[in-house]
């Protein structure tokens, strides 16, 4: 079997064959790469969410006219925070945050500190992306709800947060595999994964068939989660989906 | 006659600052009473929505007061506020439903806000459907509805708190007529039978002529004219009113007269005397009829009508005196009426 490989990849001109394929029929390493290039970005996403969204939804409801309008400074100070951090090129922001990756996880090496890098870079993109989809919502439905005596906190908790969900998944689609491609750039410093594999064997060594193959592995998955995501938002979206209707007792 | 629901005094309402600012309402007082339908009609910019608005403090007036129910909104904290708007609910041209919730979970969601147990606030949201008559739409989303069920699915939702007054900013101007109509028909029905007052805003008179009782006319921010809407639809009074009345105007030109010409109002007779061909037979005079704007309100004849009398000067004066003499008719010259 992989003498055949070998004959075929060595004809199509690829020098260095044999070691490239003994180092991706080794399954298990091949599985943990995939396993860092996953679990590195989906927590960085998750964390980036978590300060990301309420950031987001004050940028919407603190502004001048908005459910709940907070102190102009503050508003000021907040977008230029965003501006800032998204304006830093990813890879200088990594090396820039090394000392807080140390400070939270003792370490500025290895997968897990990447997370970090990974969440300061994405939280404010997140931030935009939920500003973005919760902007998309009807003024008239907002007022509805103040007019029925609704609370800022309810607004944004029942009308604004359930009406944008559609919305709201397609922007996590976004962020994920804007993160994803973020987190195999972090392998270009210390960080495990696909990324890590693609530059130090494919590039560095000269292993095209593993540049290739972790480039592909990459595409696969962008295209998973993007189809996953774009289903779940339409399925979840009931002025183009109302037939689902609810099983109610 | 007792308290009235809503009482407006010296309100004002600018927009913007310093010099820019733009003067939306001025210096507006209004009682609206109990269980009456209430109809505010203007053109666009008028400040109909903005006075609406103001009933509930979406807007918040620049000078004046609002009183509901013997309360005065503008005096109370944010908390109290909301609890008062549970009173004056509002339904709207957009309908502003939730699209992401079942037409049952829209109707709920008031009582929800309200914090009224789930089992119970299902059980009203359930006969405020049927009331509205779609008990069979409960489980669909909004995107499944036309714009009349929509805007049903709204009322439902605005009674579910059991609010003193209905507040309804151009409720059927996205509607086609028949719908209108029936929506209209639902709010009489519905004022009648639950004693809700209703204060409607359209620009549209053929509104108020259905349902209202009184009806204010808005004109560039002021009342320009208030009263009983037959009183105002037979005898505008200001130029405001009768561009509303009469919106194509009541001087055709396109019929020719030698003679000269009359415009004759009916003041709300019964709709059923047929004036000229009476005066016909009674005078044999006949006139030319160039123009006419009437209506049958409630079995009442409102509106006017334009003659060219005839140019025997006899036969005008008898025609004339003729027309005096009938009730609820008013009659004036037109002396400049050109072809």
């Amino acid at each position: 079997m992989s003498e055949t490989l070998i004959a075929l990849f060595e004809g199509w001109g690829f020098t260095k064959v044999p070691e490239q394929i003994t180092y991706l029929s080794d399954f298990g390493a091949l599985a943990f790469s995939i396993w860092e290039t996953i679990y590195a970005p989906a927590l960085a996403t998750l964390f980036a969410y978590i300060i990301g969204l309420p950031l987001g939804i004050i940028l919407v409801i603190g502004e001048p006219g908005g459910v709940r309008p907070l102190p102009k400074p503050l508003m000021s100070f907040l977008n230029t925070v965003v501006n800032l951090l998204r304006s830093v090129p990813f890879l200088i922001l990594m090396v820039m945050v090394f000392p807080l990756s140390r400070l939270i996880l003792g370490t500025s090496v290895g997968t897990a500190a990447t997370i970090v890098p990974l969440t300061v870079a994405a939280a404010p993109y997140v931030a935009r992306l939920v500003e973005i989809s919760l902007r998309e919502m009807d003024r008239g439905v907002i007022e509805a709800a103040q007019a029925m005596g609704c609370s800022a906190w309810q607004i944004v908790t029942k009308v604004m947060l359930p009406e944008c969900r559609p919305s709201l998944i397609n922007g996590a689609t976004n962020a994920a595999i804007t993160i994803l491609g973020y987190g195999a750039m972090a392998g270009a410093i210390g960080g495990g994964g696909l990324g890590s594999i693609a530059l130090m064997r494919g590039h560095g060594r000269g292993q095209k068939i593993v540049l290739y193959a972790a480039v592909i592995i990459l595409v696969i998955l962008v295209q998973v989660i993007q189809s996953i995501g774009t289903a779940w938002s339409v399925k979840s979206d009931r002025r183009i989906n109302p037939t689902q209707s609810k099983r109610r007792t | 006659m007792s308290e009235p629901i809503i009482q407006i005094q010296h309100l004002s309402k600018l927009f913007g600052g310093g010099e820019d600012a733009v003067r939306a309402l001025e210096d507006i007082n209004l009682d609206i009473q109990q269980g009456e339908i209430f109809g505010i009609i203007g053109l666009s910019g008028a400040g109909k929505s903005t006075l609406v608005r103001c009933m509930n403090l979406l807007e918040r007036p620049t000078e004046g007061r609002v009183l509901v129910d013997g309360q005065s909104l503008t005096d109370l904290s944010d908390k109290e506020l909301r609890e008062a708007r549970r009173k004056i609910t509002m339904i709207f041209q957009g309908f502003n439903l939730l699209m992401q919730r079942t037409c049952l979970k829209n109707v709920c969601f008031p009582m929800e806000i309200s914090k009224v147990p789930a089992e119970q606030a299902r059980k009203r949201a359930m006969e405020l459907l049927e009331l509205v008559g779609l008990g069979d739409k409960a489980q669909a989303y909004p995107a499944q509805l036309s714009g009349g069920q929509k805007q049903r699915v709204a009322i439902a939702r605005a009674l579910a708190t059991n609010p003193k007054v209905l507040l309804c900013d151009e409720a059927t101007s996205a509607l086609d007529p028949t719908t209108t109509i029936s929506i209209l028909n639902l709010l009489k029905d519905l004022n009648q039978s639950l004693g809700v007052t209703v204060v409607v805003i359209t620009h549209q008179m053929s509104v108020i002529e259905e349902i209202c009782s009184r009806v204010a006319i808005l004109d560039g921010g002021s009342v320009a004219e208030m009263g009983d809407v037959q009183e105002i639809f037979s005898n505008p009074t200001t130029d405001a009113a009768r561009r509303l009345v009469y919106p194509g105007g009541v001087t055709p030109a396109q019929f020719p007269t030698g003679g000269h010409v009359i415009r004759i109002s009916f003041n709300g007779g019964t709709a059923y005397d047929p004036l000229i061909a009476s005066l016909a037979i009674d005078c044999g005079v006949k006139v030319n009829i160039l123009g006419a704007d009437t209506r049958n309100v409630g079995g009442k004849a409102i509106g006017t009508m334009l003659l060219g009398l005839p140019e025997n000067r006899n036969d005008a004066a008898k025609a004339l005196n003729y027309i005096r003499a009938q009730k609820n008719i008013t009659v004036e010259e037109v002396p400049d009426y050109h072809e």
